[in-house]
């Protein structure tokens, strides 16, 4: 199922989110996140969980909300725009890797950017 | 979009949930807003009993309690400690200890989850209610993780072999893989020890031939003029073939024979009688075949080819029993998803998520994804993995591995040896909350 047919997936972020405010792109749409909440509430009440549940089919390698030990990279805290550029290069081969440009290739872009958004906006755990 | 699992009944307990959850569509921006309240204190918004302190048990127990807010959670484990099957034929190699596979419920506690050493002994689905050595424990909904039984029927002599110690399994870690060891250490030089392997579907697939290369590893420095002899009862390695029969070429050619089509029919001392030759092991380890565990057969649940539980993969309900949800090697495995500890871990995300939505009259997610890794030591440091990617296809209603998605490795590697032991770190944190 194609993710970015159904809804701006924008509009999903909880307005309580506390991910960094970067530039005046998301203060325009964190503004309309309620209209699109009154148009669609129930769509907007599976959607706000979408990141969340994509994301923790991360944390068996990567940690609990990207919060990695060990050789794995930690996703907690990293900039979405990194990510989704990392997670582009393993799909196309263009980064080299044991197994992620097998499990990359299992998302839709629009899932990809769920993902990112999400650990975009987690905190990285004290050490 | 499935807005509400029409086989899920609107969820009971406070009429202002059953009042929420029926008039969702209509007043959901009020939905929502209570239900943040929710999250923040006040009355749970129901209680869950999770029984099995596995993979797929402890990670439900611990994501309910990390995305439910206020969810009544609590854990039956019948045993003290969680230890884990992965990683652990590597104690068998003498290359890891048991205390490196196995972990406490501690960390469960401090997330909130009623951890109680006990044993089920019935589930009362109309009573809403389970029975334990340790008293019953009420439900809104349950969830049974229990993993796999064996059955040893129709083999025989081996309940009797395993009843007396004399033949292990070592297909649940703990005792059995110390014991199992023990044999290994006290068998002379120039010893045979043989593995059983069942038809699949079984519990982790490539397992039986990571034994191998572990035994063997094991063998080649300490007993060499010794033999690994595996019995597969299947037409071929089941998992990762190519790998292992290069690793097998590479490290431990001479130590290790493959048979495929190799039935049990009976066991006798430390003999495995097949259907045209008996093998004289001086170890034998049979694998038996495989069921779902006790405690969903007698919960009259078990509605798959008599073995395993079939369930929705939207929530992971049973589809016999309505507020019973299944997790992990009991079900009836969707195509292409084999039954291991990566993939138990991922379904209890997808159930943590489908309980909560649930319990407070949310819709559930429509598309859920789970991802399984299987990484498996070919010697010590070196290992393969496979992986696969799984989306939900609401036409089947069933996980569908994505076309071009997953694989396996290149070749055995040191860096996924690496990655091995850090994902056991990383699940068992992820799923036991410390």
């Amino acid at each position: 199922m194609n993710l970015a047919d159904r809804r701006p997936r924008r509009a999903s972020r909880p307005a309580g989110s506390t991910r960094g405010l970067r530039g005046l792109r998301g203060y325009v749409l964190l503004a309309a996140a309620p209209l699109l909440a009154m148009a669609a509430p129930a769509a907007l009440a599976q959607d706000a969980n979408l990141g969340r549940n994509l994301a923790a089919t991360c944390a068996n390698c990567h940690g609990t909300n990207g919060n990695a030990r060990g050789d794995m990279k930690p996703l907690a805290g990293m900039a979405a725009d990194k990510m989704l550029a990392m997670l582009a290069d393993f799909k196309s081969g263009n980064q080299p890797a044991t197994i992620m440009h097998q499990i990359a290739k299992g998302y839709s872009d629009a899932q990809a950017k769920a993902v990112a958004d999400y650990f975009a906006a987690q905190k990285p755990a004290a050490k | 979009m499935t807005l509400h699992n029409p086989n899920t009944p609107a969820p009971r307990g406070t009429s202002r949930r059953r009042i929420l959850g029926a008039g969702a569509a209509g007043i959901a921006v009020g939905t929502l807003g209570l239900a943040g309240c929710a999250s923040m204190g006040g009355a749970p918004i129901g209680r869950v009993v999770v029984v099995g302190g596995g993979y797929g048990g402890a990670t439900v127990a611990r994501y309910l309690r990390l995305w439910g807010g206020n969810v009544d959670v609590t854990l039956i484990e019948r045993n003290d400690t969680f230890v884990s099957c992965p990683i652990s034929n590597l104690v068998l190699g003498g290359h890891k200890q048991i205390a490196d596979v196995t972990r406490g419920y501690d960390g469960l506690r401090m997330a909130g989850v009623k951890v109680v050493k006990a044993e089920v002994t019935a589930v009362d689905a109309a009573g809403k209610k389970v029975r334990t050595s340790a008293g019953e424990f009420a439900y809104d909904r349950l969830v049974l993780s229990p993993g796999v039984d064996f059955m040893t029927e129709g083999v025989a002599g081996l309940q009797a072999a395993l009843d007396s110690g004399r033949v292990q399994h070592a297909w649940k870690a703990g005792p059995q893989t110390l014991a199992l060891r023990r044999q290994l250490e006290a068998m002379p030089d120039g010893g045979v020890y043989a593995m059983c392997i069942p038809l699949a579907p079984y519990r982790c697939p490539p397992g039986p031939y990571e034994r191998a290369c572990m035994v063997a590893s094991y063998f080649k420095t300490a007993k060499p003029r010794s033999k690994v002899l595996v019995l597969d009862a299947n037409p071929d390695i089941t998992s990762k073939a190519g790998l292992f029969r290069k690793a097998w070429a590479d490290h431990y050619a001479g130590i290790i024979e493959y048979k495929a089509n190799a039935v049990l029919r009976e066991v006798a001392g430390t003999t495995a009688k097949l259907e045209f030759e008996d093998v004289k092991a001086d170890v034998l380890n049979v694998i038996p075949n495989q069921r779902a565990g006790d405690i969903a057969r007698s919960a009259g649940i078990v509605n798959a080819n008599n073995r395993w539980v079939g369930v929705n993969w939207l929530t992971t309900e049973s589809t016999a029993a309505k507020g019973i949800h299944v997790l992990g090697d009991s079900t009836l495995s969707a195509p292409g998803m084999p039954k291991s500890g990566h993939m138990a871990n991922q379904q209890a995300k997808v159930a943590a998520a489908a309980i909560i939505a649930l319990l407070r009259g949310e819709p559930v997610n429509a598309t859920p994804v789970v991802v399984n890794t299987c990484y498996s030591f070919v010697t010590a440091r070196d290992v393969v993995h496979v992986a696969s990617v799984h989306q939900f296809d609401a036409k089947d209603a069933t996980f569908k591995t994505v076309p071009g998605s997953g694989g396996v490795s290149a070749a055995a590697n040191q860096i996924e040896g690496r990655y091995a032991l850090s994902w056991a770190d990383n699940i068992w944190a992820d799923a036991l909350a410390g």
